[in-house]
């Protein structure tokens, strides 16, 4: 695939040649070619139009353009896009598939994780790098790993519950295989074997 | 925001690194994390000709001891690396204690230590930590390596020694030759935001475990009560020879305090900042004598502070 970009009047003469990347985000190969000075979030947002990555504060304060590099979490605001040549980039629209959300989504629409919603693409990658790590986190451990990541809306308390309903989610899908999922408040959580879904919670498809 | 135009290269060996500084332009640098220096470059408040991206140089991303217990922690080591440190968990308390509090998660997954004292914030937090374990940086250019001591490598505010076709490849901390304790406590407003006052504290004790040993060495540096980091060696000088006792600790507190050249600003008023200065001593050094509080803020001054348990 071929992004094009604005060619900005006074770039002619400025020596400064684009560059040809290459990378994966969300699993499909792409190429394209950058300035130098073009920003990851305005690949991700502009070249290749994938919007649910905010961009709110601009100066790496707020997380909601967080997206995963390589697997860990980057405010992409802060990454010059360049520097995706040979990475492998998650954003908030690789988590669901055609037909499934994936247990983070399910758990923002089961804990009401979210109002306006402007933060929660960066929360969700943010959470979903926590939970690549530590499939098991602690209250503390998703306040800590989600502290870069700014929600004026929600007092955070729902997101923590969101993320630590994904947690639990996806402890309890075994590892491969077609048993179904177990609800996250099932008493079967830990050692027992996994229990059939109930309909709520394979019900999170549409909000 | 964008940053201005400038041209990228992205060289795969240090010697490339360096002769592409070497031929550069009037005014490169040297991109690594990336995490003080975009947002500059957005802001406009650096316009670099040249930006250098270190990121694919091959062996640069380690941290490791020595065997005489030499820490090297090289230029791509990644905060989130050194927070996740079993090494530093084992061997060096006060790095350890500094690295979960590095701006935040995110930014310390791509941050670096070796970028963070390149650039010289005066209220960074790596600055004092390294300053008061007697660290230094390397250097490596056409002409060789050399070592930097820390306090020699910064020279002011966001300025250094390094030389334009240099770039740092490693901080090192020195050996301990006693038993290491010690800690870095920061008061912030907020995550991510910079210190309103940062303390880091580095022991080394003989004969003894921490609480009961002489001490043999003691660094004390102070982050965001000045222009600079500032080292406080009256306060540390102060500690060494003894063990470590309430009075001893008490004078070394009073003595930091005096050290720190706080302002007033928006974060806090400067006898605040001078009297959380002597709060934090008290506590690190508290701790380490095996006397103090041990908990979050067990002593009634812990709001705001930073700090995670391990």
């Amino acid at each position: 695939m071929t992004v094009v970009y604005e060619d900005h009047e006074d770039d002619a003469g400025t020596g400064i040649p684009v560059r040809r990347i290459r990378f994966t985000i969300n699993g499909q190969k792409k190429i394209a070619e950058v300035e130098p000075r073009l920003l990851l979030a305005h690949l991700i947002r502009r070249g290749l139009g994938l919007t649910g990555t905010h961009m709110g504060c601009d100066t790496t304060n707020c997380g909601a353009c967080t997206v995963l590099v390589d697997g860990r979490p980057v405010k992409s605001c802060t990454m010059l896009a360049v520097q995706a040549d040979g990475r492998e980039i998650s954003t908030v629209e690789g988590l669901a598939t055609a037909s499934e959300l994936h247990p983070l989504q399910e758990g923002f629409k089961e804990e009401h994780g979210l109002q306006c919603g402007f933060c929660t693409p960066g929360m969700m990658m943010a959470a979903k790098a926590l939970l690549d790590e530590n499939p098991d986190p602690t209250e503390e451990d998703v306040r800590w790993a989600l502290s870069g990541n700014l929600c004026r809306c929600t007092g955070y308390q729902n997101i923590v519950k969101s993320v630590l309903w994904a947690a639990d989610k996806l402890r309890a899908v075994p590892a491969r295989g077609d048993d179904p999922p177990e609800p996250p408040d099932s008493p079967a959580r830990g050692d027992t074997p996994a229990a059939p879904p109930t309909s709520q919670a394979n019900n999170g498809q549409e909000g | 925001m964008y940053p201005s135009r400038f041209r990228y290269e992205a060289p795969r060996s240090l010697d490339e690194a360096i002769a592409t500084l070497r031929d550069g332009g009037d005014y490169a640098k040297v991109l690594a994390g990336g995490q003080s220096l975009v947002p500059l470059m957005k802001l406009r408040f650096a316009s670099p000709d040249l930006v250098v991206d270190i990121n694919n140089v091959p062996g640069l991303d380690y941290h490791r001891a020595d065997p005489d217990g030499t820490l090297r922690v090289g230029a791509l080591c990644r905060h989130a690396d050194l927070e996740r440190s079993a090494l530093l968990k084992a061997s060096q308390p006060t790095m350890a204690a500094a690295a979960p509090l590095i701006a935040d998660p995110i930014v310390r997954s791509r941050g670096t230590l070796v970028g963070s004292l390149c650039h010289a914030d005066p209220q960074g937090d790596w600055a004092s930590v390294v300053l008061a374990l007697g660290g230094s940086v390397v250097a490596q250019g056409p002409r060789g390596r050399r070592t930097i001591p820390i306090a020699g490598f910064v020279t002011g505010p966001f300025e250094n020694v390094l030389e334009p076709d240099e770039i740092a490849v490693e901080a090192v901390i020195p050996a301990a030759t006693g038993t290491r304790s010690g800690g870095y406590l920061k008061l912030e407003r907020r995550v991510g935001d910079f210190a309103t006052v940062g303390v880091a504290v580095a022991l080394e004790t003989s004969g003894g475990p921490a609480e009961a040993g002489t001490v043999t060495r003691a660094g004390i540096a102070l982050t965001g009560v000045g222009g600079s980091t500032i080292a406080a060696t009256d306060a540390a000088r102060a500690l060494t020879g003894q063990p470590l006792t309430a009075q001893s600790i008490e004078m070394a507190a009073g003595l930091a305090a005096q050290a720190a050249q706080p302002r007033t600003d928006h974060r806090g008023s400067a006898d605040y900042k001078r009297h959380m200065v002597r709060t934090f001593v008290t506590r690190i050094l508290g701790r380490a004598s095996g006397a103090g509080a041990g908990g979050t803020g067990a002593d009634g001054t812990g709001e705001g502070t930073a700090e995670r348990a391990a």
